[in-house]
């Protein structure tokens, strides 16, 4: 299916990550955000409160991050596509609605523009820190989607993305900015409605006697209703069956959950994405997302320049974790370089998916601002050694 | 409206009877509430496809599992700002949010007196039974002093919210208060609240008599209704400020609030519409294929 035109600016425009996030939004149809106002995520929220009403969208401004991580769950089952945004404190706060909407298998997109912490920390100044909260901040075993945008044409894309993840497998994306990608100005060109592809919400086609609210179709995933369509659905957070009624028993708990997960994982496939740069002969290969991988493309380019055989694998799907890409590089090279806006979070990934067949070197920085392209490429040239 | 002779219960209908037996203790008045609840929409010839209930979680959050309506059991304290979204996205829903003093009033108590102040067409059913009974009878906002609860082994000194007080003064544009001794006054004053346009409260005092009655030496669920009955005052239009709670004074209940504010939705679309005229555009849910045109895909133009 093609984009509402009504909420598509075709054209070439410049501008920041925040607000190419917002157009993504309404260009993937969304049509309904609730937010609480934190540093420095808010500009998508205020761009789309002033676009909202001129196609068709409701913005509410919610009483905290709680309200708002929920109220965009109730807009959904209402019948329209909706997201929410935040940074820092807001997005410990969404924690428990993160695993409500996994368990209810309510599609619905988070942008996180993180920001440094832990706690008030920075802000106004970048981190990455917010990684293994994304996907391990709720209570329980679930699987969620995260994409990382580089560039203020990749936040509008990406969320294109994570909304169509979100309808095709039924879970809560994440859309994982850093301060200087949401505040960075650059060309971002928003192609006419007709050439963005976009998911449509899988209503079913079955009658309500025939419908069971929870039976998985194709890839694992159950279709949808909306309220006030005669379904009398029941939905509940509590472990249940494919009608939605509570069943809280072990054999129950072990079908649903680990459905919930092979949902994910069993399509991770076509869910991972990447960039990978000569990895082909490589000695070294730098693996990085975010903001940080422009920085450590300069750092490419200074190693290459001292003869360096360096490779460079930029992720953009950081959950799932993209194992497959790790594991099959990790044997042909001397060691993966991982600089990251935190103190180590994805490098225990690439290490984990490395499996021991290759050295894993992280690159720490505590945030506030990007790296110093040196400190990379001097990871690069004690590997490379 | 009194019954007919229908062979069935006629309450049944609005029940998912696959799910019972319910999980409630005998002479809980959880179920004596649902019943007043189905009685209403009975009674108000309500159009069931378009109701929507939405819970926390509780023994009380478990109604709207209970309920054969669309239903949404939530987090704990977030039945309100669900509901709202639910509501927002969908306004022709008629949505009731079901649930207990503790998740209204401790953990949700935020986004009760702010859907209060902002007037979204809810209709909030409190069940207090001044106590948290779901995790064994710990203290919540609504205990009373003096009362013995899993947390306050010695007897509870904290300060009771007065429930109608405080949500008239957010905004609420219809509160009452009842008990389950009231059964028709109850249900007719939740037909009279669904009629209503804004956010209604009714709060229903209902006994607990596993946890609350029995730590304060207070009976069963009979005792409960004898006490209703002795210590209950009808004094309609109330000042809400005289009208708190003890442990065993005057239960002062009837419909306290009946008023009229700017409902949320509607004042929404009508300010908008005349700040934008031409370019403003009405909220529309997803179409039947999933998409967000509404229907019919126009092409208009697309190179601005
Ligand atoms: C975030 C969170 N905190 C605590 C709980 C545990 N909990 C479940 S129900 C409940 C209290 C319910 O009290 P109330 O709303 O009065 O309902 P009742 O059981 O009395 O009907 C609590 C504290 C929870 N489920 N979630
Ligand atoms: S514990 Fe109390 S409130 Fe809960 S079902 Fe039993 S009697 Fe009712
Ligand atoms: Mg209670």
């Amino acid at each position: 299916m093609h984009a509402d035109p009504q909420g598509v600016l075709t054209g070439a425009h410049f501008l920041d990550g925040d607000h190419a996030a917002c157009e993504g939004a309404i260009a993937a149809g969304a049509r309904f955000a609730a937010g609480y106002p934190i540093t420095p995520s808010t500009e998508v929220v205020e761009r789309f409160a002033m676009r909202a009403p001129t196609v068709g969208g409701t913005f509410i401004q919610m009483e905290d991050e709680l309200a708002a991580s929920i109220t965009i769950q109730g807009a959904v089952w209402g019948g329209v596509k909706a997201f929410t945004v935040t940074s820092g404190p807001g997005f410990s706060l969404m924690m428990e609605h993160i695993g409500y909407a996994a368990m209810t298998e309510t599609p619905c997109v988070f942008i996180n523009v993180q920001r440094g912490g832990p706690s008030t920390g920075l802000p106004t100044l970048p981190a990455q820190a917010d990684m293994m909260q994304v996907r391990w901040g709720s209570h329980g075993d679930y699987e969620i989607i995260a994409l990382c945008p580089n560039s203020p044409q990749e936040c509008f894309d990406l969320t294109i993305k994570a909304f169509n993840f979100s309808e095709q497998y039924r879970v809560p994306v994440f859309v994982m900015l850093d301060e200087v990608v949401g505040h960075m100005t650059e060309k971002v060109i928003i192609p006419p409605a007709e050439e963005i592809e976009i998911e449509p919400r899988h209503f079913t086609k079955k009658a309500p006697k025939d419908f069971r609210l929870y039976e998985p179709e194709a890839n694992q995933v159950p279709d949808m209703v909306k309220a006030g369509d005669g379904y009398n659905i029941h939905v509940t957070g509590l472990t249940h069956d494919q009608r939605g009624y509570p069943d809280m028993t072990p054999p129950m708990q072990d079908v649903l959950v680990k459905r919930l997960q092979s949902k994910i994982l069993d399509n991770a496939d076509k869910i991972c994405l990447f960039e990978k740069e000569n990895v082909e002969g490589a000695d070294v290969v730098v693996v990085s997302y975010g903001i940080t991988s422009r920085v450590a493309q300069r750092a490419v380019d200074q190693a290459r320049e001292k003869g360096v055989k360096v490779g460079k694998l930029r992720l953009i799907t950081a959950w799932p974790f993209p194992e497959r890409v790790i594991s099959e590089i990790a044997p042909t090279i001397k060691g993966f370089v991982v600089p990251e806006l935190n103190l180590g979070q994805m490098v225990r990934e690439v290490e984990r998916c490395a499996g021991g067949k290759t050295r894993t070197v992280r690159v720490s920085h505590a945030g506030g601002t990007v790296h110093n392209p040196e400190s990379i490429l001097n990871a690069i040239l004690e590997v490379a050694r | 409206m009194s019954s007919v002779a229908i062979p069935q219960n006629p309450v049944e209908p609005f029940l998912r009877s696959e799910r019972m037996p319910h999980i409630w203790c005998p002479g809980c008045g959880i179920g004596t509430t649902v019943n007043c609840f189905t009685r209403a929409l009975l009674d108000s010839k309500a159009d069931l496809t378009k109701l929507a209930i939405v819970s926390g979680i509780g023994c009380t959050g478990r109604v709207a599992g209970y309920t054969n309506l669309d239903s949404f059991h939530t987090t704990h304290g977030r039945a309100i700002p669900f509901a709202t979204g639910l509501k927002l996205a969908n306004p022709e829903l008629n949505v009731v949010v079901y649930s207990g003093d503790g998740d209204l009033f401790a953990i949700g108590g935020n986004h009760l007196i702010h859907a209060a102040r902002r007037n979204v067409n809810l209709k909030v059913i409190c069940v207090n039974n001044l106590i948290y009974a779901m995790t064994g009878g710990q203290t919540a906002p609504t205990t009373p002093g003096d009362v013995i609860t899993s947390t306050a082994p010695y007897g509870t000194y904290d300060p009771a919210f007065n429930l109608p007080y405080l949500v008239e003064a957010a905004g609420a544009v219809y509160v009452a208060r009842w008990t389950t001794f009231h059964v028709r006054q109850l249900a007719k004053s939740m037909a009279e609240m669904f009629q209503k346009k804004g956010f209604g409260f009714i709060e229903v005092l209902s006994p607990c008599p596993t946890l609350y009655q029995r730590r304060n030496k207070m009976g069963d669920g009979l005792d409960a209704m004898k006490f209703y009955k002795q210590v209950s005052k009808i004094k309609h239009g109330a000042p809400t400020s005289e009208v708190a709670l003890s442990k065993s004074g005057e239960i002062v209940v009837g419909k306290f609030v009946d008023r009229e504010r700017p409902e949320y939705i509607g004042t929404m679309n009508t300010y908008l519409e005349q700040q934008l005229g031409e370019r403003y555009v009405e909220p529309h849910t997803l179409s039947d294929d999933g998409g967000c045109s509404g229907g019919e895909l126009e092409v208009i133009s697309c190179n601005r």
